[in-house]
């Protein structure tokens, strides 16, 4: 099978600015990348570098005004999404392509319980009895692992435990059998003995059910669990992408290297952790050239002044740093 | 030994009282921490880590009686800290202070920094007012800051460096002890080994003793040079830090351990434990850990497990130690 006809999903160039009384944030800044069926891939970096806005771009859920895709394209299925009417997307939203929202708390409504929330998605989308909508949730909270299933089924989100939200925010995320699932840091706010059953329900949703995911996430370790490919975003743009073992064994960008040094991890010891010297740019006000210049160690005086391009080093691994050219 | 001991809990408890109805019956206790003793050495940072809602920030707040302990004793080269009175607790509060979780909400928006990081000296009655600006240029210095920053407010500040005011204002008056309550949970992977190099930069250059409290192992393994795994308000195991990874004798430790996601994924069998941990108000019978336990045995619903030392420091509170069936 060649390569093209696996990608299900496809985003080239997209950019997503804010404009705001105090200047254009400019959240997403040209992200290119291509999901592949059956693949997790993970997209990587730090708060306020742009994933969460990527993938509601990708839904079109984002808010405008202040909000615009100003470029670029999302291509699922021989449809752009950036040009769908409203319409089209709720068609697809939810039904082909579901998200697994961050917080679990505020991603569910506070007043409904967890049965009825999971219950109502269904019916928007499919022609379903209450009662067979009804079985199907239970069947759904069963297969994420939930005991007791009818308490809490009935239960509203605050009787329930922080990881017994997120099973639910799956299990919602599931009801119309989706082709593709976004997951927005589903295992951030979770300790980390429900951090590992999360991933746990991830990696057999990829086994048995053969999902498509994007798995966003600021953990690299999170990211070698997982992941089956990733892409590094710095200051709304990917810097690298290449598969996982790829990045953490020979990352290319020295964000990315730099991203993998600073982790304290259970499996070494170090007296003295790399760091990153300075804080994460803001994006109303991106540095000129590589964004990520003033922080770098090895920074070049061509750095500050041109835009590095994006290079392939091999067919799966592309970075976008001046050393490399 | 005991010289080198800075702070010494003794069975320490913190019970938070329920109540229900118009009468505000009793109905029990929260045992947010439940007996727990362990000791600090000058100059020496224990790791104490759980998952959340084990009482590992109650502990923390307790030794400094910002929460007032239920019973148990606190003794501080000594001294009890559960029994002195207002005057005195001030005084001793020059040895210990506290870095808090999140920079925003412990800093006083409406404060400059600089004044944030001179109130420890004002209340405390330290130098005058020339001498406490110096104190305060040399401290912002000390954390990696600029002194002219003292005037900015907290809000112009990234969280990062609203962690090292943190940081600054703690070490104002020169403590011997700190108690850092998850200083970098709140902060980017990239701003958090700078804040934790800070931290060990410190510790080295001032000979401090830490209470480190967190709930990443990864943090606590690159820090800390003993650990106190802690369970729904107890202690479950207690050990150097290479004892304890090299070694854990705790399931629950076991389980821990192995739930960490690594860059360089171990291979091993992972425990995966199931359930969440209980309510604290209403902990299982016997061992609060058996309903999890993945090595649970018969005794272990009936009688709780004491902490007994089981090698040269390690002390582990698991009835499989006990029976000597490892």
């Amino acid at each position: 099978m060649n390569a093209m006809s696996n990608v299900i999903l496809k985003i080239t160039n997209l950019k997503t600015h804010f404009f705001t009384r105090r200047g254009v944030v400019k959240a997403v800044d040209g992200v290119d990348f291509e999901l592949r069926r059956g693949e997790c891939l993970c997209l990587v970096g730090e708060s306020g570098c742009g994933k969460t806005v990527t993938a509601l771009s990708i839904l079109g859920l984002i808010d405008s005004p202040p909000g615009r895709i100003v470029d670029g394209e999302v291509r699922y299925d021989n449809l752009d999404l950036v040009k769908c009417s409203a319409r089209q997307l709720r068609q697809i939203r939810g039904k082909e392509i579901a998200m697994v929202f961050q917080e679990a708390q505020s991603a569910l409504n506070p007043v409904l319980t967890v049965g009825d929330q999971i219950i109502e998605q269904m019916k928007i989308h499919l022609p379903m009895e209450h009662r067979e909508a009804r079985n199907r949730a239970l069947s759904l909270l069963e297969e994420m692992g939930v005991p007791s299933v009818e308490r809490v089924m009935s239960s509203y989100p605050h009787q329930l435990s922080g990881g017994m939200k997120q099973r639910a925010l799956i299990a919602m995320s599931l009801t119309c059998d989706p082709q593709i699932l976004i997951a927005d840091e589903p295992t951030t706010a979770v300790d980390v003995t429900i951090k590992a059953q999360i991933l746990d329900i991830f990696r057999d949703l990829k086994a048995k059910r053969q999902m498509s995911l994007v798995f966003i996430t600021h953990d690299l370790a999170v990211v070698a669990e997982i992941g089956d490919r990733a892409v590094v975003i710095y200051g709304g743009k990917n810097i690298e992408s290449a598969p996982v073992s790829e990045i953490i064994g020979s990352p290319k960008h020295p964000y990315t290297a730099g991203l993998i040094g600073c982790l304290p991890d259970i499996s070494q010891t170090t007296d003295r952790l790399a760091s990153i010297p300075g804080n994460t740019p803001s994006p109303i006000d991106l540095p000129q050239g590589c964004s990520f210049h003033p922080r770098c160690s090895k920074v070049m005086e061509v750095c500050s002044q041109r835009e590095p391009a994006q290079i392939a080093i091999s067919q799966e691994h592309q970075v976008s740093c001046h050393l490399n050219q | 030994m005991m010289s080198h001991e800075l702070l010494d809990v003794r069975d320490l408890k913190k019970y938070y009282p329920v109540t229900a109805g118009f009468l505000s019956r009793h109905i029990g206790d929260i045992k947010a921490v439940d007996g727990v003793s362990f000791h600090v050495r000058e100059h020496e940072i224990l790791g104490l880590v759980g998952e959340s809602g084990c009482g590992k920030s109650t502990l923390g707040r307790t030794i400094l009686r910002l929460e007032e302990p239920t019973s148990g004793e606190v003794l501080h080269r000594g001294t009890d800290i559960a029994k002195l009175g207002k005057r005195e607790l001030r005084e001793l509060r020059k040895e210990m202070q506290i870095i808090l979780q999140d920079p925003d909400a412990s800093l006083d928006p409406r404060m400059t920094v600089g004044d944030s990081i001179c109130e420890p000296l004002t209340i405390h009655n330290i130098g005058d007012e020339k001498e406490r600006t110096e104190r305060v240029a040399e401290l912002m210095e000390q954390v990696g800051l600029e002194a002219a920053q003292a005037t900015h407010h907290p809000h112009e500040f990234s969280g990062g460096q609203k962690q090292r005011v943190g940081i600054a204002r703690a070490l104002a008056i020169n403590p011997k002890l700190i108690i850092a309550d998850e200083p970098v949970s709140a902060l980017d992977v990239s701003i958090q080994a700078q804040i934790l190099n800070l931290m060990m930069d410190i510790q080295q250059e001032f000979g401090l003793a830490y209470l480190f409290i967190a709930h990443d192992l990864s943090v606590i393994k690159h820090m800390a040079h003993r650990v106190a795994v802690m369970y729904l308000g107890k202690i479950a195991e207690l050990a150097s830090k290479p004892e304890l990874f090299q070694n854990p004798l705790h399931p629950y430790t076991e389980a821990l351990l192995s739930a960490v996601p690594s860059v360089k994924p171990k291979g091993k069998e992972r425990i995966l434990l199931h359930g969440d941990v209980p309510s604290p108000l209403n902990p299982p019978p016997g061992c609060h850990f058996h309903p999890r336990c993945h090595r649970v045995l018969p005794s272990c619903s009936r009688k709780e497990p004491e902490l007994a030392e089981i090698s040269q420091g390690h002390f582990v509170a698991c009835h499989l130690c006990d029976a000597g069936d490892l």
